[in-house]
């Protein structure tokens, strides 16, 4: 099967006063139709530039944008604005962290979904009103026919993300970007905004794009994950792969720091020592370097003076490091293992 | 990093019941008046943050104040600290009852118990320098440290992991974790007893939050600090207490010994927010069973009457509607609020 989404060596940069910002610095990565891909990572990563970049929601006179976004085929980084404007609502639509924000506060959230259906279905108000009420109640707002005439600040937090959730799927797009989507949320309502993407990929066979720092959501919704660091994928698998057999330093840096519900205070977190790095001037050879605990058993200044490539260490895993495979698998296994692994003893 | 040279997490459990409490909170109410708009500002209702919560906090442990937003939890803490006016109840540290002591003479009581706020960016002022930020409680207080305040703060910036010679930049110029490490200098700088710690590290990234979690952890044992540690990342609250306290629309639900809570929760509110929470290993958390609590959280001005968690538990009875539970001992150290509360059984697989 052809991925429906292809991305390849995409490249994003601000210029600023302090010099270019390079927010994306070769990204390449695929998705298939009814797939989740998380990519995740730290502030300033590029995860968040990345998604606007595929959605075309970036200033090109301002940033400088290179590569191929490919979206059923059809390359979005050299069609006009008024073929992806088309595209957009359509064929592909994003969710946002703030529902509040992204929804207009003067017109009613059912003003809000029959003009987004209009935009790209040639209906009747009538029909594009039975549509919006459909939607709304699909997505569990209770009373969808009283809702429909409301405004956003009338909703809560977790109503609002089901209306955003409603009015992004209102014209059945193939894929959605969700940039956060939990993240504003409490705990449980983010568990019911999870359950109902879940549910809604399975009857629509939507392709997820789903953008988060939050491993613990990765681990339960995605298929496939992306890491990011400095503005460049620096591991990628399947969600197996990343928390079973992560293969990188900085992925082992994140999964142990991090404090887990399902293990007890005495295990100690083991942070990554120092800063993210500074994108107008990133670090030579390996962006992670400067904070890598391992550099050291890299012959020479391989990690100094040569980018490490993406290189594939398996049908369904890449890695960006210059460690030796002997090497990295001997620690991959150290960290996985029975003592004090990220994975649980059932995973191998 | 200095704290990865102290040695693994070696603490003492807090003493036990025989011992005086740091912190002792009675039936502590903050209502917050809703007033109408206009020359008489009538009040025509309130809004009940905090209605009514007990607890203690024991030297040097650490006790979890977790729940949702507007659970009340962030009013708690600043109403204990007496940075709110508390509508009723009584507050008592070390001993001594500060409920109606008034600005002056908290003053002192203030070089015990400090606070770290969650917004590393609006908690320091951008036109003061680091040195007169970290300084400030002593010039306040009217200390004159040993070897000068300028020696203290040096010392100060190198125990939290910054470096001394930056004593003369702004905070502008210190990213998201430097700048919640400043907070921490500043807050431990008098050696206070208590400190109140509200959302310390949810504004921080993953790498840079566990930093912060070790150094607040090495603290605790050099310095014999008890934490208030206020949060609704239940996972972090896990790493860090010793016992939790989970609020839910002003009210205590549930406090145990954080095993206690983790393992064998008895509230329903505490089980359902428990499984909300994901696992970041996905065979697990893919085989978990979730409990979806429906609705949304009732306004705090209007609550539900008896048990405020009723309207969106699947087990209340006509008696949950009518009678408010109290929190009592089910087990010693474990305190529940429901008049149906579950079985002592494992709900989420340990390691």
């Amino acid at each position: 099967m052809t991925a429906f989404l292809e991305v390849e060596d995409l490249r994003v940069a601000f210029p600023t006063e302090d010099g270019l910002v390079q927010a994306v610095d070769g990204v390449s990565f695929t998705l298939e139709l009814g797939k989740t891909l998380a990519i995740v990572g730290e502030s300033g990563s590029g995860k968040s530039v990345t998604s606007q970049a595929i959605m075309g929601l970036i200033n090109r006179r301002i940033a400088k944008i290179s590569g191929v976004v490919r979206l059923d085929g059809k390359d979005l980084i050299s069609a006009s604005s008024a073929e992806v404007r088309a595209l957009r609502g359509s064929k592909m639509n994003m969710i946002f962290q703030d529902p509040l924000s992204s929804l207009h506060p003067f017109y009613t959230i059912g003003r809000q979904l029959v003009e987004a259906i209009r935009v790209h279905q040639d209906v009747s108000k009538s029909v594009a009103r039975k549509q919006s009420v459909e939607a709304l109640d699909r997505v569990g707002i209770p009373n969808a026919a009283q809702r429909f005439h409301e405004f956003p600040h009338q909703l809560s937090g977790g109503m609002r993300q089901r209306v955003m959730i409603a009015m992004a799927l209102i014209n059945r797009p193939r894929m959605l970007i969700a940039d956060e989507p939990t993240t504003a949320l409490d705990v449980t309502v983010q568990a019911q905004i999870l359950e109902l993407l879940r549910d809604l990929q399975a009857e629509t066979h939507t392709a997820i794009v789903l953008i988060t720092h939050d491993l613990g959501v990765v681990a339960q919704t995605a298929d496939d994950v992306a890491v990011m660091y400095g503005g460049r994928i620096v591991e990628r698998g399947s969600v197996a792969d990343i928390y079973y057999h992560p293969r990188m330093p900085y992925t082992w840096g994140l999964l142990g720091s991090l404090p887990r519900l399902d293990q007890a205070r005495d295990e100690r977190l083991d942070p990554i020592p120092g800063q993210p790095p500074s994108l107008i001037h990133p670090p030579s050879g390996c962006v992670f370097r400067p904070r890598c605990a391992f550099r050291s058993l890299v012959p020479g200044d391989r990690c100094v003076r040569e980018r490490p490539e993406l290189v594939a260490v398996s049908p369904t895993q890449a890695v960006r490091c210059h460690l030796d495979a002997a090497t990295r698998e001997r620690l991959s296994a150290e960290r996985t293992g029975a003592a004090g692994g990220y994975g649980s003893e059932e995973s191998q | 990093m200095s704290e990865q040279e102290h040695a693994t997490s070696t603490k003492a459990r807090p003493a036990g019941s025989g011992a005086e409490p740091l912190l002792r909170v009675s039936h502590l109410q903050k209502h917050f008046p809703i007033t109408t708009s206009g020359l008489l500002r009538r009040t025509i209702g309130s809004v009940k943050a905090v209605d009514g919560i007990s607890l203690e906090v024991g030297r040097s442990e650490t006790l979890g104040l977790v729940g949702e937003s507007g659970c009340g939890k962030s009013t708690a803490g600043r109403t204990m600290l007496k940075l709110l006016e508390p509508t009723a109840g009584t507050i008592e540290f070390e001993g001594r009852d500060i409920t109606r002591l008034n600005r002056a003479q908290m003053v002192p009581m203030r070089r015990r118990m400090q606070m770290i706020f969650q917004d590393p960016y609006s908690s320091l002022n951008p036109r003061h320098t680091v040195g007169s930020i970290i300084g400030a409680p002593y010039a306040i207080q009217g200390v004159n440290p040993p070897g000068g305040v300028k020696a203290a703060v040096q010392s100060l910036m190198e125990r939290v992991g910054l470096n001394p010679e930056h004593y003369n930049r702004y905070p502008n110029e210190f990213s998201g974790g430097q700048r919640q490490r400043i907070g921490i200098a500043r807050a431990i700088a008098l050696h206070p007893k208590l400190i109140v710690c509200d959302e310390p590290v949810s504004a921080l990234d993953v790498s840079i939050q566990a930093q912060v979690l070790n150094l607040l952890e090495d603290l605790q044992q050099e310095f014999e600090i008890a934490y208030l540690f206020i949060a609704h990342d239940l996972s972090v609250v896990r790493h860090i207490s010793d016992r939790v306290a989970v609020m839910y629309l002003g009210h205590l639900a549930e406090v145990a010994d954080a095993d206690q809570i983790y393992l064998t929760p008895r509230h329903p509110y505490t089980l359902a927010l428990l499984s909300a929470v994901p696992i970041p290993d996905p065979i697990k958390e893919r085989k978990r069973k979730r409990i979806l609590v429906q609705g949304d959280l009732p306004s705090p001005s209007n609550p539900p009457s008896g048990c405020v968690f009723r309207t969106r538990c699947w087990k209340a009875q006509d008696i949950c509607a009518q009678q408010a539970p109290q929190l009592r001992e089910m087990q010693p150290g474990h305190r529940v609020a429901c008049h149906f509360p579950e079985e002592p059984k494992p709900v989420i697989l340990s390691s």
